[in-house]
């Protein structure tokens, strides 16, 4: 076990590094900083004067040692537009993006496995039909779309929610939270539900193929043959057989949810690490594109490595091989 | 929120109370963020209009960008080499000390060594010497002649001498952004306080009691949302979550006006809209023949350029592309501005002209020729520059149209091949930010020449002594008749004789407010809380 892990922890390592070089690379091939940040009347002595300072003026490998050297000692370096750390100004907008993240993934569990259930359960009643319709429709509407027709019919429309931004917070721990408040949930229902669609879809997808191929298992038969109750087959022997992919899955989507929910930030305003993350390509602030691209790159690895070992923790099968190999 | 409001006559009752306490709140839901409180950190719109409001200048600009007295009282040269500022008395900072000449001259000693940040206030800086007479009376020194004094007053804003902050590597005085950021140095004697900057959401502002100058305070709170997505924006504003948007999309535009809950408040813009062309290279890159061979640069003829020019449908353009937003341009900045040529008119669509011009340029079959804009900077500059390829193509220059996103276009327009303009026809736009003509002249038209700073953003290369001999004379002139009229001529030779650019239309800017309020357009594109009145 425990070679097994330092095994994937060095391969870890050479991922995050081998990132860092492509991510650097490639920030670096585009565009100019300057060109976006300085005044339109300033003088061509002034944009000097801001290469220089940016550290610009440097070939790319010094560039990317100093960058590494930099990154060794914690430090992802300073952002070009606001001249703070780039590590503090991702962590300033972490809360609100996981906040939301966790929003999206409870709604997307608590509707998606039930819906899955009764849909892998009656696979053809007229309901069920429907279900599966639906999903589509999650999986293959344009999110940007969708928070705009929720903005339009819920904000505009009929006024019950409001439109974008995050509500009042309260601190615990010092870490501004919005759930715990009526006006911070009002602010987050859109944005979360709108986040969640397509996990949503994923969720009732898994939860019905797995039912339908566990409920034809000779352990479910047996259950009913011993005469256990509806609600004990369904509620324990079948659920717990079919959260094995939906909680793989899910694990694996929660980085991605966390990660990439820029657009659903962008079109809500949600003051989160995606808005953070676009708002920074467009000024071309590459310190807090490439601090956020690899603060991503460890978030997956991570969430991989978690994934593996447990893995090999459930299924004894899986470790047998890494051990042959 | 709003559905639990409606719960009961008590909840009603409530809320039309509040409503009253709240009439004198206002929330602005803008596109742009600042990047930074520090009044001197970055030269840039979004930085000057914000901050503004706690910060206040020695002169200001009102939303015509004329100039009004703000801290100054009075300005005026007593010699040929020097301004005497009388400031405004009774003027307090936030934490209650007085406002003298102390903290001016403090000010723009932080804002001329100012090291870091994005862009710096320099340029209006430079070459001045601040005197202290007395407590209210200030003498600024300059080697030459400086007629643009009381325009170069407008940029700077004053901070508290006092002011302390946590930069113990004494860099800017020892206050680094951050103390701005945060509210431990951002103590401005403006008619707003400093409350909190909450990045990518909302800055908020507080109305300043002990305020005595010119600038209204119409308003107890003031929240800036920043909603960077258009729909969003609108959207926000239509469900009644914020006051008043800034940048209105010219899509909605047409909309927004039949909707009874909604005032637009439009206004011309001080930029313009224009195409630059390669005038220093024969052999431009994107410019061949029409079977595709290699020719020597068309665009170096000034009459070639004319015919361009000619070939532009602009009254088409501004009401087929901008839906009506935008106003034709002839030259450099709109009529009403100083310095502004009373001889340049908008040129008329006029294809047999331009095919006259292009014959006795030797080109009387055209040439092939591929254009380059930005497609994310400027209102609706993709479909600009689809629509003057269109004009060119149908009138015997077969033109080939590419966009990409600004923060590649820049780079490359500006020093792509090698560290000098990579394309050969560009469009591009500029917002004069003295409000008078010299700073286009200077930036857009003049010889570039890196060690007379001239110009910076001269993307064609247009270069023409007598032009810039007349702009350098303006430049020295302080006689205000005088100065207008050399600013006018030198504009006539760049874009009358040599059609050096070739401008498109200024933008209109729209602000949409809820009904009972509405917006006084700012030439400068600002979006200013104290701008806002009841209709």
């Amino acid at each position: 076990m425990t070679v097994f892990v330092i095994r994937r922890l060095l391969q870890a390592a050479l991922v995050v590094l081998i990132m860092s070089l492509l991510v650097f690379g490639g920030v670096f091939l585009v565009g100019d900083p300057v060109e976006m940040l300085v005044a339109d009347d300033a003088d061509q002595a002034e944009r000097e004067m801001m290469i220089k300072s940016m550290g610009l003026d440097l070939p790319f490998y010094l560039q990317y040692l100093r960058f590494i050297g930099n990154a060794l000692q914690g430090d992802m370096g300073n952002s070009f537009v606001f001249q703070e750390s780039a590590m503090h100004l991702i962590a300033e907008r972490m809360p609100a993006t996981f906040e939301l993240a966790f929003a999206a993934l409870f709604i997307a569990v608590v509707l998606g496995i039930p819906l899955g259930i009764y849909a892998g359960l009656n696979a053809n009643s007229w309901i069920s039909k429907t279900i599966m319709t639906s999903s589509i429709l999650g999986f293959s509407l344009p999110t940007f779309w969708v928070g705009i027709m929720m903005i339009l019919f819920f904000a505009v429309i009929m006024g019950w929610l409001p439109s974008s931004g995050r509500g009042d917070t309260v601190n615990v721990f010092g870490i501004p939270i919005s759930l715990l408040t009526l006006d911070g949930l009002s602010h987050m229902l859109l944005p979360a539900v709108n986040l969640a669609l397509f996990k949503l879809s994923m969720v009732i997808r898994l939860a019905r193929a797995g039912t339908r191929e566990v409920v034809h298992q000779d352990y479910i038969k047996f259950a009913r043959a011993k005469g256990l109750s509806d609600t004990r087959i369904i509620g324990v022997h079948l659920f717990k057989n079919i959260m094995i992919p939906v909680v793989t899955v899910l694990g694996l989507e929660f980085g991605g949810l966390v990660a990439f929910s820029v657009v659903t930030e962008t079109v809500f305003a949600w003051p989160g690490m995606g808005k953070l993350l676009i708002d920074s390509i467009n000024f071309l602030d590459r310190p807090v594109i490439v601090a956020y691209l690899m603060f991503v790159v460890v978030l997956f690895v991570c969430i991989n490595l978690i994934v593996d070992v447990l893995y090999s923790v459930l299924d004894p099968r899986v470790r047998l091989q890494e051990m042959k190999s | 929120m709003k559905a639990l409001r409606k719960l009961g006559l008590a909840a009603v009752a409530l809320s039309a109370m509040t409503a009253n306490v709240m009439a004198a709140d206002i929330v602005i839901g803008i596109r742009s963020e600042p990047s930074s409180m520090d009044p001197y950190f970055h030269n840039l719109t979004p930085n000057n209009g914000m901050i503004g409001h706690v910060f206040t200048r020695l002169v200001g600009f009102d939303e015509q960008q004329q100039l009004f007295p703000s801290i100054a009282e009075s300005w005026k040269t007593i010699n040929d080499t020097t301004w005497e500022i009388k400031l405004r008395k009774g003027l307090k900072f936030h934490d209650g000390s007085d406002l003298t000449v102390d903290d001016v001259i403090y000010s723009f000693e932080r804002a001329d060594g100012y090291e870091g940040g994005n862009s710096s206030f320099r340029t209006y800086t430079k070459g001045k010497k601040l005197v202290k007479v007395d407590d209210h009376t200030l003498h600024i020194v300059t080697e030459k002649p400086y007629p643009l004094m009381p325009n170069d007053l407008t940029t700077v804003m004053i901070m508290s001498a006092d002011a302390k902050g946590t930069d113990s590597s004494g860099k800017n005085k020892g206050i680094s952004a951050k103390d701005f950021n945060d509210g431990t140095a951002t103590i401005g004697s403006g008619p707003y306080k400093f409350v909190e900057w909450k990045k990518g959401e909302q800055l908020v502002l507080e109305k300043f009691d002990g305020y005595v100058g010119p600038i209204a305070q119409p308003w107890d709170k003031v929240t800036f949302k920043f909603i960077k997505s258009e729909p969003a924006r609108v959207a926000a504003l239509l469900a009644g979550d914020v006051d008043a948007i800034d940048n209105v999309p010219t899509i909605d535009v047409e909309r927004l006006k039949k909707d009874p809950r909604v005032t637009l408040s439009s206004g011309i813009s001080n930029r313009v809209i224009y195409l630059h062309m390669d005038q220093f290279r024969e052999d431009s890159p994107f410019v061949t023949g029409k079977d595709g061979s290699k020719i020597k640069n068309p665009l170096l003829d000034p009459r070639v350029r004319k015919a361009l020019s000619k070939m532009i449908n602009r009254k088409a353009i501004v009401k087929r592309v901008m839906e009506d937003v935008a106003i034709p341009a002839g030259q450099l900045l709109p009529e009403g501005f100083f310095g502004v040529s009373p001889n340049l008119k908008v040129e008329e669509y006029d294809p047999a002209g331009a095919k006259k011009l292009l014959a006795e340029a030797g080109y009387p079959d055209g040439f092939a020729l591929t254009v380059h804009g930005p497609n994310d900077r400027y209102i609706n500059d993709a479909k600009i520059l689809e629509a003057i390829g269109q004009l060119f193509t149908g009138n015997g220059i077969p033109t080939k149209v590419v966009t990409m996103t600004k923060n590649v276009f820049f780079k490359r327009a500006s020093s792509g091949a090698e560290g000098l303009p990579e394309f050969s026809l560009v469009l591009v736009g500029w917002g004069s930010g003295t409000g008078e003509a010299s700073s286009p002249l200077k930036s857009l038209l003049a010889t570039h020449d890196k060690s007379k700073g001239m110009g910076a953003s001269n993307r064609g290369r247009h270069a023409n002594p007598k032009m810039d001999q007349m702009l350098l004379e303006a430049l020295a002139t302080v006689d205000d008749a005088k100065r207008g009229e050399l600013l006018a001529k030198a504009t006539d030779i760049g874009i009358g004789e040599d059609q050096g650019i070739i401008p498109l239309h200024y933008q209109v800017n729209t602000w949409a407010t809820k009904k009972g309020l509405k917006y006084i357009p700012r030439t400068d594109e600002r979006t200013l809380a104290t701008d806002y009145v009841m209709e």
